[in-house]
């Protein structure tokens, strides 16, 4: 997020500045720290030991086990397929909600949000009846021979369900605040609609479409909820990560579980970082170096 | 070639293409699933139900989600404020760090995030065992569901609030300060009113959340019907048991949650806009 805060202030010469005008910088860090450190910070450092613990070679044989490695195949292909319909699909939405004028378009633009309201188990049953071989798609899809239901299709379908909302919220400001001279200048030089979107208007827009695209394939590489529903869950075939750590849990063997599940959050973080530093850099070149 | 062609798009063919395929793939992917919820929970009229809703079972997981929700969205919507304020009003080193520490809850998978609490507070873990010594058990009871559902929802008070306050800056609130306010008269005379659609929005979107927890509770819980059973739990019971209607009827209520969440977002950007 851009800092528009000045935080530096012309200082009167002579005048002792106080920084902090305003109350409650101590009773804020205070509680902010106390509940970050509580809530956050200790269960991730218990992992952490209690992985640390197992010893290398323990470590490296529960994470290479290849039903496991065959679930973070899945996991991440599916995600993949998710973020890239969610690219195309939010791109047109964000599109169409900022560009254009309509009946209904408050409408569509807050049933955008339905996903991040919507409990997860809740998408997960309503996906896995629609496309269940009696379901409304699920009875047309068959007729051409697709089975999404209970095949590793599900699970890119209940990935991209629960992650539509993060490409469409970071281009739709973005479009918002698209200057129009550059576009309108080529438009009435005769560009064609097509050499106008890939030349002027793509190169402001990919950023915040990556941007997007990966928040949507961070969340749907630990999406379980709205998967496990309809995924069906064979071994080697349709398990996600996310899963195998549940499995793992069920069999009493924590040290498995918590081997699979530090990866799981080393992956999500450092992928949390990454979009937080390509983020900060966007912004910085978008707002003039005031990111 | 006409002259309103201004610009990208503006073309009435490629306007109404793009506008009827928007139309079109929301319906099938977000309209229907709705319309799939409401028509199976009531696949046996009113009466079957209600009749599902007065279920002993059904009734118990609702009073134990609505209570993990009391506990939860309170808890998040004070620490979500004092971040927002603290990130917002003041500048020190480490505040980045801690905006993005406060995203850890969004990129970690809720079933980590129920491992993550089982690990320490279970019966193997260490604060685990030392609460055991006085017989505290936190885990596979209502205390672990609250906590993971704290973890979980964390953020999204914190995460309305920073973005709006920061636009705001804080000259307001700093000329409050020099004329004689008290911390508190500031925060509810200055602060509040400007910001609280969008609280409002945050609190609402944490309820949603809350009540709708789903891998990181089920980890937590042990799923004892009539006892650590939420709503979304209870939903995934009765799917199991091949009790469709029923696992329906239990999931309308998160949805009608649901839509009241995005009716009171589209309000609160409404009035925020205004503010």
């Amino acid at each position: 997020m851009a800092d528009t805060n000045p935080s530096a202030r012309p200082r009167r010469p002579g005048v002792p500045v106080s920084r902090r005008v305003l109350p409650g910088f101590g009773l804020s860090l205070g509680i902010t720290l106390f509940f970050i450190s509580l809530v956050l910070l200790l269960p991730i450092s218990g992992l952490v030991i209690h992985t640390a613990g197992m010893g290398w070679e323990q470590f490296w044989f529960v994470v290479t086990d290849p039903r496991v490695v065959a679930s973070y195949k899945v996991t991440v292909l599916a995600a993949l397929a998710a973020s890239l319909f969610n690219c195309v699909f939010g791109l047109l939405m964000a599109w169409v909600l900022v560009r254009y004028e309509f009946p209904g378009k408050r409408l569509l633009d807050a049933i955008m949000d339905l996903p991040f309201a919507l409990p997860t188990a809740v998408a997960g049953i309503t996906l896995a009846t629609l496309f269940a071989e009696s379901g409304w798609y699920g009875r047309v899809l068959s007729e051409f021979g697709i089975e999404v239901a209970y095949t590793p299709l599900g699970i890119v379908v209940a990935m991209a369900f629960t992650s539509v909302p993060f490409v469409v919220r970071t281009v739709q400001p973005v479009l918002e605040e698209l200057p129009a001279e550059d576009e309108e200048a080529a438009v009435s030089l005769g560009a064609s609609d097509w050499t106008v979107f890939r030349r002027i208007l793509f190169p402001v827009l990919w950023p915040a479409l990556v941007t997007g695209g990966g928040l949507s394939f961070a969340r749907s590489l630990g999406e379980y909820g709205a998967v496990v529903f309809i995924a069906g869950n064979s071994p080697y075939v349709s398990e996600v990560i996310s899963l195998m750590v549940f499995v793992r849990l069920e069999e009493y063997d924590f040290a498995a579980a918590s081997a699979i599940a530090s990866v799981v959050m080393g992956v999500s973080l450092l992928l949390l970082l990454a979009i937080n530093v390509w983020q900060g850099r966007y912004l910085k070149r978008l707002h003039g170096g005031r990111g | 070639m006409s002259s309103k062609h201004h610009r990208v798009g503006d073309g009435p063919l490629i306007r109404r293409t793009l506008i009827g395929l928007a139309v079109v793939l929301t319906v099938l992917f977000l309209f229907m699933p709705l319309v799939v919820i409401f028509t199976q929970a009531f696949a046996q009229g009113w009466a079957g139900y209600i009749g599902n809703i007065l279920d002993e079972y059904t009734l118990h997981a609702i009073g134990l989600t609505l209570f993990v929700a009391l506990l939860t969205v309170p808890l998040n919507t004070v620490f979500g404020v004092f971040l927002a304020w603290l990130v917002t009003r003041f500048s020190f080193p480490g505040r980045r760090l801690l905006i993005s520490l406060i995203d850890i809850p969004f990129a970690v998978s809720p079933v980590v995030a129920g491992l993550l609490y089982l690990l320490l507070y279970g019966s193997n873990g260490w604060a685990g065992q030392w609460l055991g010594q006085y017989d505290v058990e936190l885990m596979f009871a209502w205390p672990g569901i609250v906590m993971v559902t704290v973890f979980v929802t964390c953020p999204f008070v914190a995460r309305e609030l920073i973005p709006l306050m920061q636009q705001q800056g804080r000259d307001e609130e700093e000329a409050a300060v020099v004329l004689g306010a008290s911390g508190w008269q500031l925060f509810r005379r200055v602060t509040l009113p400007n910001i609280r659609w969008a609280l409002l929005y945050g609190v609402i979107l944490t309820n949603a959340r809350a009540v709708g927890e789903f891998g990181a509770v089920s980890v937590v819980s042990g799923s004892i019907r009539g006892e650590t059973n939420t709503l979304p739990l209870h939903v995934e019971l009765l799917y199991q048991d091949h009790n469709i209607v029923g696992a329906f009827t239990a999931a309308s209520l998160l949805a009608g949650i649901a839509l009241i969440t995005l009716a009171v977002k589209t309000i609160a950007e409404w009035r925020q806009s205004r503010v």
